[in-house]
């Protein structure tokens, strides 16, 4: 059996900064773990983007491009265009992902570009302080919303997997969750197929993880954790959406 | 050495590909779409990329990705579209990329139409977008010159790791002249700081705008303006027309430059002491040009536009003699005979003191 | 030498193409060249014009105010150019589109029906092809050869075919403008 918590060796002797309790720490393990499994540090180029993870590149061992905000995916398009045997990947939040750069998500993922992306959904805004994102559900405390969202005011929270799934482009999409160490293991294996998908298909694989971001959910831990387990995963389904090339 | 016309704007295509750019990314704009679609033409036959991006946002960062490969990359655009690169623009010069942007100016503000203009000095040569940086602007006034100085401005952009920018405009762009084909470069010089594979190193490469300490960032400035002045000592590129003997001087760039050229010919046929000096690198400014010419009573700027690089005409000068202003944005164009109507009124109007 | 042209017209005349045709002549013969379609402050709603400006040292301004030589391809051309041509100019008139008058007695005026006579030839889109014939034989900076080379230079590779029509055309220029100065240009108005 893998070893979850073990420190890969695609990761860095620099500590965490994100704070206690911050899913973020799960997805870099994740990420690295697969690095290792692939054993592609050495040919690899992450894409940092702005939100609490800007600064991964302290964490990943590898070569790390960071880009401005939301464009991450146009940041990956042109590395994968000049690099086109090495492996990219950009690590973004929803905020960077659904919000400020919707477009270049969107017609990145129209072209099929030949990356992996690992989209952190922590329903909000969290570097800087916790405001609306896309992804913020109904009636959810925001900063900017504090009497929380108000979907005729603000429309409904965005399904971006299921979005990016509907475009012909896309090879694998899926959706898990950073909550229990069950779906954690799930969600490795998601992780891995979006990386698979791009190595072996030359296609384009994104995955979604439900993350908890307890400071701005004003929460313990533990009870953001519950949070999204109960209010997060009714709302965003987890499991493979899309696998058109049946990787696996 | 093979001679042909061209358009202004294939010329600059046709240069990035001599000098070895094999990467375009842009989004359609009037008056520059020859140079996009001399790209995405020619660059296929090259085994290149060019990809028409959903946006100059989209595409400027596309160009970012390329550039931390170290490869040779550009966009072009005009006005609108290149307000809306001024994010990656940013990004590259703290991240120390080089990348080739190019600016055919149309007339603003907003969308403006697309009559020629300068109007976008002020956004090119005073950093553009946000934080304390530069690019090096050429200024061609010819088509000879957007194929000489786009391969300058890869080369300068390789050597200082900075963003370069050719800010033409839409005459020069559209207009057939008459030009040698620059010779194809190959690109020799090294590059140990460029993302890709790992193999021939054991240290990691980071391509980053985010400093991790504010002494980090600190030293990020630091080592940026030591940059600056370095390039400020070395690339200051001037013409200096007829100036030895001049006691007045127009001071223009671009396609004003040669309207200037036909207005000081004129002139001195009919015996005034006129000269011209033209800006071909806008950032840096030439101000040394300034101080070699000592016997200039008084400078004329002529631009398409409401008066912007007179502020450095007047800062080169620095209050030694009177600094005038000839000139209007919205697509205004000044004929020779206006600018010698200008010169010869304030030459005769003892304005000279 | 410094030849300064403006050739005016409405879109589709092939006015752009043939300054392209004149510039690449006088690349051809070794001079400096500059081409610019209407732009700024020429421009109009449905005119086309381009200037060319054929010089032996570097061209300074490739903006055309008063050129030596105007080929006017219609009425408002006329009279949107007609008085700034240069004092003891040329101007080139395309007769059978042009029914008014220049009046102008500092500069030499030449009238060309080459609507009929590119008509005649069974080819009504060469018109602008003997005007440049006609201005061969009243201007003749560049002999008929360094045309023949600029035409398979400047025509696209999908409008081959074109060529020898094109030449053919020239040459009727030609022809007609010899004819008209022999025998006096006055004359041959009808
Ligand atoms: C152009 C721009 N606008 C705004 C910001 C400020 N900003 C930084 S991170 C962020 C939101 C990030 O949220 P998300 O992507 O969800 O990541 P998280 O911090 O939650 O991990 C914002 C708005 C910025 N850096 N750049
Ligand atoms: S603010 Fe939220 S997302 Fe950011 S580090 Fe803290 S817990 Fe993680």
């Amino acid at each position: 059996m893998k070893q979850v918590f073990g420190k890969p060796k695609s990761l860095t002797e620099n500590p965490f900064t994100y704070c206690p309790g911050c899913s973020h720490g799960i997805g870099h393990r994740l990420v690295a773990e697969t690095l290792d499994e692939l054993g592609i540090v050495e040919n690899c180029v992450a894409v940092s983007t702005i939100g609490c993870s800007v600064r991964c590149w302290r964490n990943f061992d590898v070569d790390v491009v960071q880009g401005a905000h939301g464009r991450g995916m146009a940041v990956a398009t042109g590395l994968k265009r000049a690099l086109p045997d090495e492996v990219i990947f950009t690590y973004q939040g929803d905020g960077d992902l659904a919000a400020i750069g919707m477009a270049e998500t969107m017609h990145a993922a129209a072209r099929g570009e030949a990356i992996t992306v690992v989209f952190i959904n922590n329903s909000l805004f969290g570097a800087t302080g916790g405001q609306l994102a896309p992804t913020t559900l109904a009636g959810q405390w925001t900063s900017t919303y504090p009497n929380g969202r108000d979907v005729d005011w603000t429309g409904e929270p965005i399904r971006m997997a299921e979005i990016l799934a509907s475009l012909p482009s896309t090879s694998y999409i899926a959706r898990e969750a950073l909550t229990s160490p069950k779906r954690i293991l799930q969600a490795k294996k998601a992780v891995r197929k979006a990386f698979d998908v791009q190595i072996n298909h030359n296609g384009f694989g994104l995955v979604e993880l439900l993350a908890a971001c307890p400071i701005n959910l004003k929460l313990k831990p533990v009870d953001a954790v519950k949070w999204v387990e109960d209010k997060m995963i009714p709302y965003y389904p987890l499991g493979e959406i899309k696998n058109t090339k049946g990787v696996g | 050495m093979e001679k042909t016309m061209m358009k202004g704007n294939e010329a600059i295509g046709e240069a990035a590909l001599r000098a070895g750019c094999r990467y375009y990314f842009g989004y359609p704009i009037t008056p520059q779409n020859e140079l996009l679609e001399h790209m995405a033409n020619n660059l296929p036959k090259h085994d290149g990329v060019f990809l028409q991006s959903e946006s100059e946002l989209a595409g400027a960062s596309m160009l970012y990705g390329v550039a931390a490969t170290g490869k040779r990359v550009m966009t072009s655009s005009s006005s609108p579209g290149i307000s809306l690169m001024q994010e990656t623009i940013s990004y590259l010069a703290s991240a120390e990329l080089p990348a080739l942007i190019v600016n055919i100016t149309r007339g603003g503000p907003g969308l403006g139409r697309i009559t020629p203009a300068q109007s976008d000095y002020f956004q090119a040569v005073k950093g553009g977008g946000h934080g304390d940086y530069n690019l090096i602007v050429f200024a061609p006034a010819s088509v000879q010159e957007m194929m000489d100085l786009t391969m300058l401005a890869f080369e300068l952009g390789d050597k200082y790791r900075t963003p370069t920018m050719i800010l033409g405009d839409g005459i020069i762009g559209q207009m057939m002249e008459s030009v040698t084909l620059a010779e194809p470069v190959e690109i020799k010089q090294k590059k140990p700081w460029t993302v890709g594979r790992r193999k021939d190193r054991d240290y990691r490469n980071l391509v980053i705008s985010a400093p991790f300490t504010n002494e980090e960032m600190v030293e990020l400035n630091v080592r940026l303006q030591e940059k600056y002045r370095e390039i400020e000592a070395n690339e200051q590129r001037v013409e200096c027309y007829r100036m030895d003997d001049a006691e007045f001087a127009i001071v223009a760039f671009g396609i004003v430059s040669r309207l200037s050229l036909a207005a000081v010919d004129s002139m001195r046929n009919k015996g005034y002491r006129v000269g011209l000096i033209r800006p071909i690198t806008l950032w840096p400014f030439p101000e040394k040009a300034f101080a070699s010419y000592p016997q200039v009573k008084g400078y004329l700027t002529v631009e398409m536009n409401e008066g912007q690089m007179v502020e450095d005409v007047r800062l080169a000068v620095n209050g030694a003699v009177p600094v005038h202003f000839y000139g209007r944005g919205g697509g205004f164009t000044p004929a020779p005979k206006q600018i010698e109507e200008k010169v010869a009124g304030i030459m005769e109007g003892g304005d000279l003191a | 030498m410094l030849r300064e042209y403006n050739i005016a017209g409405f879109g589709g005349q092939g006015i752009l193409y043939l300054g392209q045709v004149l510039a690449y002549a006088g690349l051809l013969s070794g001079k400096q060249t500059t081409w610019i379609p209407s732009y700024g402050p020429e421009m109009r709603g449905g005119t086309a014009n381009c200037m060319v400006v054929i010089s032996d040292d570097k061209v300074r301004s490739p903006l055309v105010y008063n050129p030596n030589v105007a080929l006017i391809f219609n009425k408002p051309s006329l009279e949107k150019f007609g008085a700034d041509i240069m004092p003891n100019g040329k101007a080139l008139l395309l007769s059978d589109l042009i029914d008014g008058e220049l009046d102008r007695d500092d500069i030499e005026i030449f009238k060309i029906p080459a609507k009929t006579i590119a008509e005649e030839m069974g080819s009504a889109m060469s018109a602008n092809m003997v005007m440049l014939g006609a201005l061969l034989t009243i201007d003749p900076v560049f002999d008929y050869s360094q045309i023949e080379a600029a035409v398979k230079k400047v025509t696209p590779s999908h409008r081959q075919h074109l060529i020898e029509i094109n030449l053919n055309a020239v040459k009727k220029g030609i022809e007609y403008a010899e004819q008209m100065i022999n025998g006096g240009y006055k004359e041959q108005e009808g």
